[in-house]
């Protein structure tokens, strides 16, 4: 490991049980994340995003199960017991998901929530664990937090909701913060504050952030890296400006031309032709090649894995039909 | 070009036990040409799905008059509606509720054909048509919902709404709960339809990019008014309205430029009791003193630009 890495996942598989045997969701999947860095996931729905998420952290479906490795702070929490993984969780690494309305108990009060998790990892008591609680919600600026702590989620709007979750994330001081569609469910107004808000994190708390989002106008945000993913595959890698101004594989070509345009105007959307495949519908060699405009013989046959083409720059395309343009 | 639709002070009221009553739209005014996109984008909460719904009359309204076509729309009871009313269709967010998982998707179809009173055979013929026409296997007449993605079920949704031939479209966040990709090639098709067929379209979204794209015209609501309307390359480029300025700059953009949108800070705030004088006020970055006293209406500009807000020139 380098200095200054946090998390390498290396090879990562993920196998879920299906009515017609073990499916890959996640494919050789391989890649790090440095302390204090953003690194995006990208992809459509289907891509295996969220169930890499879900390997780290040990929360996958019954019956799945995983291949590789994924050191973090030099133990491999693929490797862990439950027992330890339960004092990685909540503690080391933190989650946030998409939707505040349902991570949050609904008829706990938001001081047992943001409380809860200190007391039991750092075993602090409970006035202690309040006077942190009121400093978080000021972190993450909930107004009013001596009040807020009595309250329930309810009395609070989908944008507050999703800066107590955050809260509740934080609570541990973790390393690493998994955030999955963390701005999905929420409107534009709203996610530009949560996002300054990781933004924020991140640089007074040294603080590593993994965010999984489908939304690449969030990403170019926000993170430093970027891995676009499709069937279960890294098709893409690489620094944010690098992925996003001179992409190298057709699919990240694609999803960028599927946006609208920024200056706006007449022109139709460009969507990609087809759908994403489903579980166990990937299809051989590269996943993508039914889709790509640009597949050739070789792309039908053999499995691309990423291979470097710049500095930290991987893409798994080897016709490399975007090579010249970037 | 003609009015299609036409909606002034329109309000909407929701009654809840033991509250006062919610006025979720307040003085709401809307116009739609034939052949034209309406887009009417808003934080959520904002009134924008109610006002489409009062639009087709599937809401009733407490104050103000709803026009299609010339004539008063009257809410949705009981009774069939007018024939003169089967102009105006809607399509919904959500194509796993709005279509039903037991019958095919052919019937389903037809079911428009068969109210407009043709055969049970000419409509599942005529219901094919429509389907091929947006973009599906014929053989989807003898299928069912289940079968098919969300993408192409918003399609099946769309036929289904076309089978009424009509001539003005409420989409309301039509492709809000489909894959990327998907959401790109719906919205084309709704954008064909309406071109191809010269029908006039409100286009209900909290997505301002798509709506960027496809609208010729983009109205913005906040807590229950249009604060905002013109066409939607001016609305885009210099906006009058300060709160259509934030909704702006808070979309993110995909150059890899590293740049955090813009925040709004504050919440909408509880729309039954919305604060005195300008809606916007407390949010306001540009707000004056006089603004917490006056609630400004929406006062046409130019080139077809209104704006309520004492600022807006």
């Amino acid at each position: 490991m380098t200095v200054g890495t946090l998390l390498e996942v290396e090879d990562l598989t993920v196998w879920l049980a299906t009515r017609n045997g073990p499916r890959k969701a996640v494919d050789g999947l391989s890649f790090r994340v440095d302390a204090g860095e953003v690194f995006g996931i990208a992809g459509e729905s289907g891509s295996g995003k969220t169930m890499t998420a879900m390997a780290l952290l040990g929360l996958l479906p019954h019956a799945a199960r995983t291949g590789g490795r994924a050191v973090f702070e030099g133990r491999d929490l693929l490797a862990m017991r439950p027992r330890e993984l339960r004092d990685v969780r909540g503690r080391s690494i933190a989650m946030v998901s998409q939707d505040p309305s349902t991570s949050l108990h609904p008829m706990l009060s938001i001081e047992t929530q943001v409380t809860e998790h200190m007391r039991h990892h750092l075993g602090i008591g409970r006035s202690e664990a309040r006077g942190r609680a009121v400093e978080l919600l000021s972190t993450v600026r909930i107004p009013d937090p001596e009040r807020a702590l009595k309250a329930h989620p309810a009395q609070f709007s989908g944008g507050m909701r999703q800066r107590i979750a955050i809260a509740v994330a934080l609570a541990c001081e973790p390393r690493l913060l998994l955030a999955d569609e963390p701005t999905t469910a929420l409107d534009v107004t709203v996610q530009a504050g949560i996002l300054r808000l990781l933004d924020r994190l991140r640089r007074e708390r040294d603080l590593a952030v993994v965010v999984i989002t489908h939304d690449l106008g969030v990403m170019s945000a926000v993170a430093d890296r970027i891995c676009v993913m499709y069937g279960g595959r890294t098709a893409e890698i690489g620094p944010r400006e690098t992925v996003l101004t001179h992409p190298r594989h057709p699919y990240t070509r694609g999803l960028l031309d599927a946006l609208p345009h920024p200056e706006g105007g007449a022109a139709t959307l460009r969507p990609i032709p087809g759908s994403p495949p489903s579980l166990g519908g990937v299809p051989e060699g590269c996943p993508f090649h039914p889709r790509c405009a640009f597949a050739v013989d070789s792309c039908r046959a053999e499995r691309p894995d990423p291979a470097p083409v710049g500095s930290g720059h991987r893409v798994a395309c080897p016709p490399d039909p975007l090579g010249g343009t970037a | 070009m003609s009015v299609l639709l036409e909606a002034t002070g329109v309000a909407v009221e929701y009654h809840r036990q033991g509250a006062a009553p919610l006025r979720a739209v307040d003085h709401a005014d809307l116009t739609l040409a034939r052949g034209e996109i309406l887009g009417l984008v808003g934080e959520s909460g904002c009134g924008k799905s109610t006002l489409g719904r009062a639009v087709v009359g599937l809401q009733r309204t407490a104050a103000g008059e709803i026009r299609f076509d010339g004539r008063p729309v009257a809410p949705l009871g009981l009774r069939r509606r007018p024939a003169g009313m089967r102009g105006l269709q809607m399509v919904f967010q959500d194509p796993y509720a709005s279509l039903n998982p037991r019958r095919l998707v052919g019937d389903q179809v037809g079911d428009g054909y068969l109210l407009g009173g043709t055969t049970k055979a000419e409509a599942r013929r005529r219901a094919g048509e429509l389907l091929e026409r947006v973009g599906l296997p014929a053989d989807a007449v003898r299928r069912y919902p289940h079968e098919f993605s969300g993408g192409q079920r918003q399609r099946i949704a769309i036929a289904r709404t076309l089978a009424a031939e009509p001539s003005c479209i409420i989409a309301d966040e039509p492709i809000s709960a489909l894959d990327a990709s998907a959401q790109a090639s719906v919205a084309n098709l709704l954008v064909e339809l309406v071109r191809e067929l010269d029908m006039g379209m409100v286009f209900i979204s909290h997505d301002l990019s798509v709506v960027r794209q496809i609208a010729d015209r983009t109205a913005v609501m906040y807590l229950g008014r249009v604060v905002e309307v013109g066409p939607t390359r001016q609305v885009w480029s210099e906006p009058a309205h300060p709160y259509t300025k934030a909704l702006i700059s808070a979309v993110p953009r995909a150059d890899g430029g590293g740049v955090l949108p813009v925040e709004l800070p504050g919440d909408v705030p509880d729309p039954s009791r919305p604060p005195g004088g300008c809606r916007f006020h407390p949010r306001c970055p540009v707000a004056l003193p006089s603004c917490a006293e006056n609630d400004p209406p929406l006062t046409i500009l130019r080139d077809g630009r209104s704006a309520a807000c004492v600022l807006a020139k």
